[in-house]
């Protein structure tokens, strides 16, 4: 018990900055190598949803917010950024399953899971939202049906400068 | 030890101090919690002579993760705790401790983390090492890990260590190799003009396991090694790989001195909103533990990947495939397809299809009689890649329509044919004793018919309904589930659902399972709370499986992560 104690302890005293996203290297579907921390938008928010091919929220949570994407990708430079958790055997299954839902997301892929791994986050589907700046503003793990017009509402408040309400 | 495990935790955190000068934690920490609980209740009529319930009544584990990073520098570790743990999880999580700690640091082009990380070479066939908490997975590595990319395009990774094992570590040690290099940019700079990206790979694992068996001379070293590639042109992708393992003999194996190879392909094709894909398997005697006396999701080396599609609706997810490390070939198909909105089939909002079609069955099998000589009996068996397998494992064939009708309602419409051998995936019988007896095969064989629907009550508010129906006359017998959800973004979810075996041969297990759930997620926080009955059934995630037993009781989660 006793290291575990000093654990929380020194932790307590750490002037916790968890503002940034960790440098983490992720793969287009094409293969090609790119650090998160590039992969952002430079004129709006950015969203991050974390799924899998395997997790049935995660794809009704994608399908369901393509209808507000479009219009906040071009409305206020917003992007979203689709990261698939997907190990590298069923990484083969991403881009047939993104193709036949007939999602127009920016995909990647974190076949190793350490982006999701350095962010915490213990299951799929997660969600974040980052400011111009690249800084995370709003998370929330799950997806229930109704979620996805919340998030619009976060993105739209966060693209105002607002703090996000809920 | 104590003071060593605080000293180092100190040095753990403290260490950005020295590593960034003056930028003194200017990291960022991120963590997660979970805890999980279940008050069982006696109930005779799943569970008649009490053999599954718990001496406990309560029983409960959690978790919590750390992890600091700072630029080139990360660290992180877990404390788990089993007081005790949950029915259906393995019974070696019991008690508490930290499970999982490393350091990582970025330097020079160099990669290297000391202490526990997950890794894999490939498709996983050689090494994966990787958690799956909700299965009670855990074959994390503890040991040093180096990477590094000595040329643009050649990344190279070496890994050293050995397997945790609940609490313990495995007996064997591991050392692997792997590369992987990246053709087209950097090689061949006109194929990546072309559009091609190819990229191919090696990798090299061995085990090694003191031995000192009385009556087998057995092998402590033991090797795979695979080799891969991935191609791709623009909507065409197509990856490969093969493995092959030295004579390993093992309780998986009855210790025969055979040697192991395994075989993957995938081929696909994605543009204008069709999906394709076609993939073949074979694998032969690819068990791969780093304890050769290893048994269950204990300690494995390499994973091999399930060929089947993973259901998620609760019928088809009663029977789900488990991969036979021991030996399987199997062919799967995947279409998925969207009609365009306001086209003859889309209508107003495009209707999604996809079907699925995966067969899995035995390889073929020559076994060795004990009348040969002794080096042919120590082989077990021949095998004929080209011969097919006798023994059908599974199969499904499925076909769903997804369609938006209206600004209110979505609806799902799914049929499944579903073929199981319970013979093999539940009471793992070997393929010899099922090819001496094959008409004692235990099977489910059934039609699943589901219909799902969501409807938009208001803004904010939905409810999800689902109708399933299993037609069989294999194991428990015919069912029905019924299941209504209601949500209202972002906080609250109801959930209440039953399923009816009605169709069971022994009619004192005609049995209503009701279960009923309530969500409340705030930000990164969720908790639930349930009550229900439970059937016994196999819980797989990635086609490693673990049964899981009735139980009737009440059940809370709670997961945070910051």
């Amino acid at each position: 018990m006793k290291p575990l104690l000093t654990a929380f302890a020194i932790l307590g005293f750490l002037q916790i900055n968890a503002q940034s996203l960790p440098s983490t290297t992720l793969r287009t579907i094409d293969g090609q190598s790119i650090n998160i921390t590039d992969a952002l938008s430079k004129e709006g928010p950015t969203v991050i949803s974390f799924w899998a091919t395997w997790c049935k929220p995660c794809i009704k949570e994608l399908t369901a917010f393509m209808d507000y994407a479009i219009d906040l990708e071009e409305e206020l430079g917003a992007k979203v950024l689709a990261v698939s958790i997907d190990d590298s055997r069923n990484s083969a299954r991403v881009a047939p399953m993104v193709q036949g839902q007939g999602w127009e997301y920016t995909v990647l892929l974190d076949e190793n899971q350490d982006l999701k791994r350095n962010l915490g986050i213990v299951n799929v589907p997660f969600t974040l939202v980052l400011n111009k700046k690249g800084e995370v503003v709003w998370k929330h793990s799950g997806y229930s049906p109704g979620d996805e017009e919340n998030l619009a509402e976060v993105v739209e408040e966060v693209a105002a400068g607002r703090e996000p309400s809920h | 030890m104590k003071k060593a495990i605080i000293a180092g935790t100190i040095s753990l955190f403290s260490l950005p101090i020295f590593g960034q000068g003056q930028q003194t934690f200017g990291g960022q920490l991120h963590g997660n919690f979970q805890l999980d609980g279940q008050l069982y209740l006696r109930d005779e009529n799943i569970d008649p002579s009490g053999e599954f319930y718990p001496d406990e009544r309560f029983l409960g584990q959690g978790y919590a993760n750390f992890i600091y990073s700072d630029g080139n520098f990360s660290s992180g570790l877990r404390y788990e705790n089993y007081q005790n743990v949950m029915l259906g999880f393995p019974e070696g999580y019991r008690g508490e401790g930290i499970t999982y700690r490393y350091l990582q640091f970025k330097q020079d082009g160099l990669d290297i983390t000391v202490g526990n990380f997950y890794e894999q070479f490939g498709t996983g066939m050689v090494f994966r090492s990787y958690e799956e908490r909700g299965l009670g997975y855990d074959n994390a590595m503890d040991g040093v890990r180096l990477k590094v990319s000595p040329v643009s395009g050649l990344n190279i990774k070496a890994v050293m260590g050995r397997q945790r094992f609940y609490f313990q570590k495995s007996p064997g040690v591991l050392r692997g190799l792997d590369a992987e290099y990246n053709l087209a940019s950097e090689l061949l700079p006109k194929l990546d003009s072309a559009g091609l990206r190819w990229t191919l790979g090696a990798s090299f694992m061995s085990k090694y396991q003191r031995a000192n068996d009385p009556f087998l001379n057995l092998p402590e070293n033991v090797a795979t090694a695979g080799a891969r590639t991935q191609l791709s042109k623009g909507p065409f992708a197509f990856q490969a790989e093969f493995a092959y393992k030295a004579n390993d003999p093992s309780a998986d194996n009855g210790n025969i001195y055979k040697d192991g190879n395994g075989f993957l392909a995938t081929l696909s094709y994605s543009k204008n909103g069709l999906g394709l894909i076609a993939g073949i398997k074979r694998i032969d005697n690819m068990s791969f533990r780093s304890d050769r006396n290893g048994s269950t999701i204990d300690m494995l080396v390499n994973y091999l990947s399930p060929t089947a599609q993973v259901h998620t609706y609760a019928l088809p997810a009663l029977y789900q495939y488990a991969t036979q490390i021991n030996g399987e070939e199997g062919v799967q198909l995947e279409a998925n397809y969207k009609f365009k909105r306001k086209s003859l089939l889309g209508g107003k909002y495009g209707t999604l299809v996809s079907l699925n079609y995966s067969v899995i069955q035995s390889i073929n099998k020559d076994f060795v009689n004990t009348n040969m000589d002794t080096l042919r009996v120590l082989q077990g068996y021949y095998s004929d890649p080209l011969i097919r397998g006798t023994i059908p494992y599974y199969h499904d064939w499925n076909f769903t329509v997804s369609k938006k009708i209206n600004r209110r309602l979505k609806v799902n419409a799914m049929y499944i044919n579903l073929f199981y051998n319970r013979s093999v995936l539940e009471s793992g019988l070997g393929d010899e004793s099922i090819q001496a007896n094959p008409d004692d095969q235990q099977v489910m064989n059934g039609d699943i018919f589901i219909l799902e629907s969501l409807f938009k009550v208001k803004r904010k508010h939905y409810l999800r309904t689902e109708f399933q129906h299993l037609s069989t006359e294999g194991d428990r017998g015919s069912m029905a589930m019924a299941l209504a959800e209601y949500s209202i973004a972002p906080h609250w979810f109801f959930s209440v659902q039953d399923i009816y075996n009605y169709g069971n041969a022994d009619e004192s297990q005609r049995l209503h399972y009701p279960l009923a759930s309530v969500v409340y997620t705030a930000g990164t926080s969720r908790f639930q709370l349930s009550y229900g009955r439970q059937q016994r059934g196999i819980f797989c995630v990635g086609g490693v499986c673990r049964v899981v037993p009735p139980s009737n009781g009440i059940s809370f989660s709670l997961t945070s992560s910051f």
